[in-house]
Formats: structure tokens, C-alpha cells, sequence
């Protein structure tokens, strides 16, 4: 806490908004990346659960007797 | 895990630590500028940006004549991401330039001022590389005139780069020489630091991004393979590599 106190540069003046902005400006540009690549990701996880789903049923379908929770695993 | 995701975690931690030992360079080490005071703080993540944004345009251009001389769509794909990263890298460049513009000159923005016309000038250039993209149904040819765009367009960034400053009449400050520049070490070990801080951002930002498209493009690959061509679902025009 003292440390943060003794810092030179704390925005305790009118610059400090102009300041804060900046940096605010970055990091949400980060975040709002971050949020786009979790976005993709959970579409490309679900992409595949349904290709799973897929594969399964084609095989199913081509061989009815086959142990499928075997085969999934 | 695919060539993109090798290493991610390290330089992911690396990325993380070097740009928090800049913030605290920023803000507990570097002192106050004689002229600005307080304001000249937003210098350690402008100019960094700034000039990320330039090379990573520059990569993109390198990256596509990989395209051009083999033809492979993977370089076609890395160059796309590159530029796609460094246009978010201009715009926050742009942003927080305006910021300062607003906090020093008391404008959010001086169209006489070349520095920041040109910069912006190719920020807009790059703009377009998307929809132009976009324009072009045929991925091969998309391919092909995003990359000769790429280069063309990454070409102009240092002619761009050198006709400003060999310009007379500025007013934006010229901190940043060949000859080391008018920084004290205090503040030059803090950009420096930034600047690392940044580029490993860029760096980091472009494996993540490589490897989700790899991924996804894997996805689709395996789909066609184990369902068939008709069971790929129909994505419709996109102006990513596909």
C-alpha cells in the first residue's frame, strides 16, 4: 500500500483521466479479444461434440450391432 | 497440439510478466516528464502500439509473398491473421494518440500534423484488405489478390514511414532517432520494456489466433473426411482464409 502511495505518477491531477483512458482503451481492446477467442472456441468445442454425435450415428447406422459406448470411448 | 500452440503457455506467461514490469516501470520508475508531466505516461503505450502496428503490417506483407512463391494457403492464412492483429494494434494506437492529442494540444485531432495523418492513412489503407476479402467468393483467387495487396500495401508502410519524416513542418515530438533520441535512460529503458511488452502481445495474440483457426479448419478437414464433402455445412462467404 505504501508503495503504491510513494508512486510518482499517480493520476491525482488533471492529467490523470486523459492517463487512465489510455490504459483503459488497452486493456479493454485485450479484453474484448479475449472474450471474441473464448467465443470461437466454444464454437469450434461445439462443432465438434456434433461431428462426434454424427460420426456415431453414421456408424450406428452402418453397423447396428457394433458396441458404440466401446467405440465412443 | 498444432505447431501455432507449441510454446503458447510460456510465451503467454512471458508476455503477461514483461507487460506488467512495464506498468510498474511506468508508473513507479519513469519520471515525470520536464514538459508534459503527468500526460507524457501515455507515450509508454501509444508509441509501442504505434509501431507494432507498422511492423506487424510489414509481417503481413513478408508473410504473403510466402503465398505468392508457393502458393500454400497456410501462408495465406498467417498473413491474414498478421494484418488482422496489427489493424487492432493501429486502432488502439489511433485511439490513444487522440487521447493524448486531446490532453497536450487540447484537440482530439490535428489534420496538419503528418505523423498522424499518414498513420492514419494506413490504418485505412488496411481497413480495406477485409473487405476486400470479402469481395472475392473464389478462395483461391481471394487468396492470391489479398496477398498481392498484402505486399503492396506493406510496402508503402516504411516509404510512408520515411517521406513523414523527412518532413519540416511538424509538431508532433520526434523522441525516437537512430542516433538513440533525446530520452533519458530512465524513461528509454521504460519504452524499451514496453516495447517488448508490446511485441510479445502481438506475438502471442497471432499464435492464439493461428492455432483457433487451425483447429477449426481441422474440424471441418475431419468432417469431410469421416462424413463426406456434403456433410461439410455450408459456411457462406467469409473474408477469412477457408
Amino acid at each position: 500500500m505504501s508503495l503504491v502511495l510513494a508512486a510518482p505518477a499517480l493520476p491525482l491531477h488533471s492529467a490523470g483521466k486523459y492517463v487512465a483512458g489510455a490504459y483503459i482503451v488497452f486493456v479493454a481492446l485485450i479484453l474484448i479479444y479475449v472474450a471474441i477467442m473464448a467465443r470461437r472456441l466454444n464454437r469450434t468445442e461445439r462443432d465438434l461434440a456434433e461431428l462426434r454425435r454424427e460420426v456415431e450415428a453414421t456408424q450406428a447406422h452402418e453397423d447396428p450391432d457394433r458396441d458404440l459406448t466401446g467405440a465412443a470411448r | 497440439m498444432s505447431t501455432y500452440g507449441r510454446g503458447l503457455r510460456g510465451l503467454s506467461l512471458a508476455t503477461i510478466a514483461t507487460i506488467s514490469l512495464a506498468l510498474a516501470l511506468v508508473f513507479f520508475y519513469a519520471p515525470l516528464d520536464a514538459d508534459q508531466g503527468f500526460i507524457q505516461k501515455i507515450f509508454y503505450i501509444h508509441v509501442p502500439l504505434a509501431i507494432v502496428s507498422l511492423c506487424g503490417f510489414i509481417f503481413g506483407g513478408v508473410l504473403a509473398v510466402g503465398h505468392l512463391r508457393t502458393d500454400d494457403r497456410r501462408w495465406d492464412m498467417r498473413s491474414y491473421v498478421a494484418i488482422h492483429m496489427a489493424l487492432i494494434f493501429g486502432v488502439g494506437a489511433l485511439i490513444t494518440g487522440s487521447i493524448w492529442a486531446k490532453a497536450s494540444w487540447g484537440h482530439w485531432w490535428v489534420w496538419n500534423e503528418p505523423t498522424l495523418v499518414s498513420f492514419l492513412i494506413v490504418v485505412l489503407l488496411f481497413a480495406t484488405y477485409q473487405p476486400l476479402r470479402f469481395a472475392i467468393e473464389d478462395p483461391m483467387l481471394q487468396a492470391r489478390y489479398a496477398s498481392v495487396f498484402a505486399v503492396v500495401a506493406g510496402a508503402f508502410v516504411p516509404l510512408n514511414f520515411i517521406a513523414v519524416r523527412l518532413a519540416q513542418q511538424y509538431v508532433h515530438p520526434r523522441v525516437l532517432t537512430l542516433t538513440g533520441g533525446n530520452l533519458p535512460g530512465s524513461m528509454r529503458l521504460t519504452f524499451l520494456i514496453s516495447l517488448l511488452g508490446i511485441t510479445l502481445l502481438y506475438v502471442t495474440l497471432w499464435k492464439y489466433e493461428m492455432a483457433a483457426k487451425n483447429a477449426r479448419m481441422q474440424v471441418r478437414r475431419l468432417r469431410r473426411t469421416l462424413l463426406g464433402d456434403d456433410a461439410a455445412p455450408a459456411y457462406g462467404r467469409s473474408a477469412a482464409p477457408s
